[in-house]
């Protein structure tokens, strides 16, 4: 028994920017594991509409990963999966009207994606990853750096969709007037190979980091 | 209301709008569950049952909604029915077969957190469609589905054999496929005229 305990040491590092800054990086919700896939996919036609989304999407981790934390003695476990996507609901609905009262034409090019946060698997798995297990402090900064690590990986997709795309980024023309526009970007196809492309350059620096 | 004929509806959603290759939605699944054939076509017939249950539920509860004037109320009551209706399907598919149960293991839950069947009933609220319409809707965008589900399926079979280099396995083999194949469905858009 005591080798078994011995071999994993209780993990006493729990410094609150460790939680933070994961999301960024080691386990970026976009890049490292692969959830939320949808918006991810649909929305980055353009540098703006991925901001906007990726906002949208870190308020509800966060207001979300706050309340179901704050209530996680509460909540009873056989109905968890039905109460956390309630809690979610709830917030989606809040920035649903919230964004349709600062620019109706953001909501129409965003359209039904703002709905649909509700089904995005990464809100899901970390309330029933981390927030129904950890304190509030915790989890707050859980659901920025996670946040903030989806709102990046958005950006990054919608930067390079929006530049070859249309030729410009947040609607300001980047290059001259004779750059053939790259239709296929700002197609459903171009999404795919957007991503697609990061997920390269992602395992190309991870196998040197291995072999190095 | 809507006046478009019921197989313009078919066709819309299963081929020219194809829910996964055009409109992004259920990605999760047709990355998870696309590794084989069979459990695929199991996969697509499960979400087209729960589509379809969703479709009629969500005309119902959209017209109470607008009778009673709670419009807010709508995502909450689609989640809802939507989370209900695949507990149902859970239930059903534990008892009749273990051995699929099994097979779709945690993607089964996860239908409730699949973005195709939340859109689809979200798409026929905005599109104004009646009943019948909706019904249509739902068996195309199901059809749809599945076959993405099955020609990702099929492909990635295929890919097994073949030599790709280290770095671009896994997820990245199948983005390129899935991107390969949006843009095969694009050509079904000249359908639409």
């Amino acid at each position: 028994m005591s080798t078994v305990l011995e071999k994993e040491p209780p993990k006493k590092k729990d410094l609150s920017t460790d939680e933070f800054i994961k999301g960024l990086w080691k386990e970026n919700p976009v890049f490292v594991q692969v959830l939320g896939m949808c918006p991810v996919l649909a929305v980055t036609n353009t540098a703006s509409n991925a901001l906007a989304m990726g906002l949208a999407t870190a308020f509800v981790l966060l207001m979300s990963n706050i309340l179901i934390s704050a209530l996680r003695n509460f909540i009873p476990k056989q109905v968890r999966i039905s109460s956390y996507i309630l809690i979610i609901a709830t917030f989606v609905t809040i920035i649903d009207y919230v964004i349709q009262a600062i620019s109706v034409e953001l909501h129409k090019s965003l359209g039904a994606f703002i709905s649909l946060i509700v089904v995005n698997c990464l809100i899901l798995s970390r309330a029933e990853a981390f927030a129904s297990k950890n304190t509030i402090g915790k989890s707050i900064m859980d659901a920025l750096g996670m946040g903030v690590g989806f709102t990046f990986g958005l950006l990054c997709l919608g930067v390079v969709r929006e530049l070859l795309g249309s030729k410009s980024l947040f609607g300001f023309q980047v290059f001259p007037d004779q750059f053939q526009d790259w239709i296929v970007m700002i197609l459903p196809a171009g999404g795919f190979f957007t991503l697609a492309f990061w997920l390269l350059i992602f395992n190309v620096f991870k196998s040197k980091k291995i072999s190095s | 209301m809507n006046n478009e004929p019921l197989w313009g509806i078919f066709l819309n959603a299963c081929l020219i709008n194809n829910f996964v290759l055009a409109y992004f939605l259920g990605i999760c699944p047709f990355l998870g569950v696309s590794g084989k054939v069979d459990t695929a076509t199991k996969m697509g017939g499960a979400v087209t049952f729960v589509m379809l249950i969703s479709a009629v539920c969500g005309y119902g509860i959209h017209s109470l909604l607008v009778f009673i004037d709670a419009p807010f109320l709508q995502l909450i009551s689609y989640i809802v029915v939507i989370a209900s209706t695949v507990q149902l399907v859970e239930m059903i598919i534990k008892k009749m077969s273990p051995s699929l149960f099994q097979a779709l293991g945690i993607f089964l839950p996860l239908i409730t957190t699949n973005c195709a069947i939340l859109g689809l009933v979200l798409f026929q609220t905005n599109k104004g469609y009646d009943l019948l319409q909706s019904v249509f809707y739902a068996l195309g965008a199901g059809a749809g589905f599945t076959i993405a589900l099955l020609l990702m399926a099929g492909l990635r079979e295929q890919m097994e054999f073949a030599e790709v280099p280290n770095v671009v396995k896994g997820t990245v083999l199948t983005l390129l496929i899935g991107g390969i194949l949006s843009l095969t469905f694009m050509g079904f858009s000249g359908l639409n005229g």
